[in-house]
């Protein structure tokens, strides 16, 4: 890639970024000519860290792996277990699943929404949004104590049951926040703001989705009918009636269209839950030990599919544990919609395929052999470090110094 | 017949050494052992007469004396091919499927870093997910490393 004239580096610390990752983007003006991802800061050894703990406690950890879509890895994983260990679960169970699930997705897109709106400036669509997602947390900490990472399952089921006077506190909810969602449907559809800052930007062809393997809304949004909920039913969505979000304008603009037609779709779905909730128990009894075994689990996550894959050895500690968040199928397209475009876009872009680099990454802090071991760095060292750093990444600093050499540095 | 039945049945057809290595585990589940020298064949095969066009992940494991990797393969309808194969743990080599899927690069570097499989023809990039500074011939998923690193004196200075 020759045709470039400079390089921005954004990251792995930028005002511009939610979380660190590296993109080195070469520039020939104000257009972006090529880039170059660097992930995996957020490595934390957590499916190397599940080899050594039981099944029970790699529910917990496994519901780090991200902060947004908890509840989505968690089930996920114990979807895998229990189809090793060959246990039914109780219908109340699945459905308080669903039921966790869909208002985790409702707080993730309206969480988005308002970090779209940040993006361009929009910040009064983000203190909307970030206040009417308050409703949905109370839910969520009423249902299961916490607001975030809910600890709702457990292998064979879920830990608390739904009692009959939360069930109209969670409709009164949804009722407003469906008035709430109907107005933002309208604002992204009327407001020349929104329609005119996010048309056309961040194109991605039905063909590339397709060719790149794209998830989620990212390829909803480009007329690719995908949806795990549909396509391989897990937990009650083979009994609930709910259509799969699709929009044709490929960008931004359709992204948004897309999660606000989900929005409605969740709400949808949670009254169908409640109104259907069986009665029954919420778990079955599950072994500690889980017999030699395999299982693929898939689960429509916010952001899109994640994948789960588990191998037992009979023990009470499972031999593999792999997780394939939806941000690292979906960071790759990134490229490919900044293409030829230009550089003030990037920030909506990269925003816009809602990405958690925690989820991709998952990994190891290091302990040396040498315990005593204390590395500080003193400001220069480090600063001369970074300007090292950036050189090796292809990026020099060293005209800029010349020019801005404050005095004692 | 099922879909998942009708699959298998066309794979043992087509590849005879497939015949008791194929195994249906549920709905939409299916689990095939594959040679690496027959890989290749299959993998073609179940993509371009199979429909499986969604290359889901691809996962590493240690097997102790040999490297196992699953290839998940999916299609529209939501039916999985999880492609099993083997590579030996003292001579580890894996061809890249990236020139089907050019997605999988990110979980092929991820075998590269972590197990320590190379990956004949994967494009030049970044590595992933460890640091550039990671100290050579350190790989956390196998098993019998134990998470203790070598102190380098260098760059602790």
């Amino acid at each position: 890639m020759s045709n470039y004239d400079f390089i921005v580096p954004i990251g792995p610390q930028h005002p511009a970024l939610k979380e660190p990752e590296t993109f080195l983007l070469m520039m020939s003006g104000e257009k972006i000519k090529g880039m170059n991802v660097r992930l995996g800061y957020n490595h934390r050894g957590i499916e190397k860290a599940c080899e050594g703990q039981t099944y029970i406690q790699d529910l917990y950890l496994i519901e780090r792996v991200c902060g947004i879509c908890s509840h989505s890895h968690a089930s996920c994983f114990a979807q895998a277990v229990e189809e090793i260990a060959g246990l039914e679960l109780p219908k109340r169970a699945l459905y308080i699943r669903t039921l966790i699930g869909e208002l985790e997705r409702i707080h993730s897109h309206l969480l988005w929404l308002g970090v779209a709106g940040h993006e361009i400036g929009f910040d009064t669509l983000l203190m909307y949004t970030w206040r009417d997602r308050e409703i949905v947390m109370d839910i969520l900490a009423l249902l299961t104590g916490n607001r975030v990472n809910y600890s709702i399952n457990t292998i064979g089921g879920v830990r608390r049951d739904i009692t009959t006077e939360q069930i109209p506190q969670i409709l009164k909810a949804i009722d407003t926040l469906e008035e709430r969602t109907k107005y933002y449907a309208k604002v992204a559809t009327e407001d020349t703001t929104i329609t005119a800052r996010l048309s056309g930007i961040g194109l991605l062809s039905h063909d590339n989705v397709l060719k790149l393997g794209v998830v989620g809304p990212t390829a909803r949004a480009s007329g690719v009918k995908r949806d795990v909920r549909k396509d391989d039913p897990y937990a009650a969505y083979g009994e609930i009636d709910f259509n799969v979000i699709t929009d044709d304008h490929c960008d931004v603009y359709g992204r948004t269209l897309v999660r606000v037609g989900e929005l409605m779709e969740s709400y949808k779905i949670i009254r169908q839950v409640l109104a259907k909730l069986p009665e029954g128990p919420i778990t079955v009894k599950a072994p500690r030990k889980i017999p030699v075994g395999q299982a693929v689990s898939r689960y429509e996550a916010p952001r899109g599919e994640d994948l789960h894959y588990v191998k037992s050895n009979g023990t009470d500690k499972p031999d593999r544990v792999k997780v394939r968040a939806p941000t690292l199928a979906n960071v790759q397209a990134v490229a490919e919609m900044l293409k030829d475009r230009y550089l003030a876009d990037m920030p909506i872009v990269v925003a816009a395929i809602d990405p958690c680099f925690s989820c991709t990454d998952r990994m190891t802090s290091i302990s040396t052999a040498d315990k005593d071991d204390k590395t500080f760095m003193s400001w220069p060292k480090l600063r001369t470090y970074s300007i090292e750093w950036y050189s090796r990444q292809g990026v020099d600093f060293s005209d800029l110094n010349k020019k801005f050499k404050a005095p004692g540095i | 017949m099922s879909n998942e039945d009708n699959i298998k049945q066309q794979l043992i057809e087509k590849f005879s050494a497939l015949s008791d290595k194929i195994i249906v585990k549920r709905a939409r589940r299916i689990f095939a052992e594959v040679s690496l020298a027959d890989f290749p064949q299959v993998f073609d095969f179940a993509i371009k007469k199979l429909n499986f066009s969604i290359l889901t992940a691809i996962t590493g494991l240690d097997e102790g004396t040999v490297f196992g990797v699953i290839y998940h393969l999916s299609t529209e309808n939501g039916i999985m091919l999880n492609l099993h194969t083997t590579t030996p743990r003292d001579n580890p080599l894996i061809n890249t499927v990236t020139n089907y899927f050019p997605a999988a690069d990110a979980y092929e570097r991820e075998l590269v870093d972590l197990l320590g499989i190379p990956v004949e023809g994967l494009p030049q990039g970044n590595r992933y997910p460890l640091p550039d500074s990671w100290p050579a011939n350190q790989y956390p998923l196998r098993k019998d490393w134990k998470g203790q690193m070598p102190v380098n004196k260098e760059e602790s200075k």
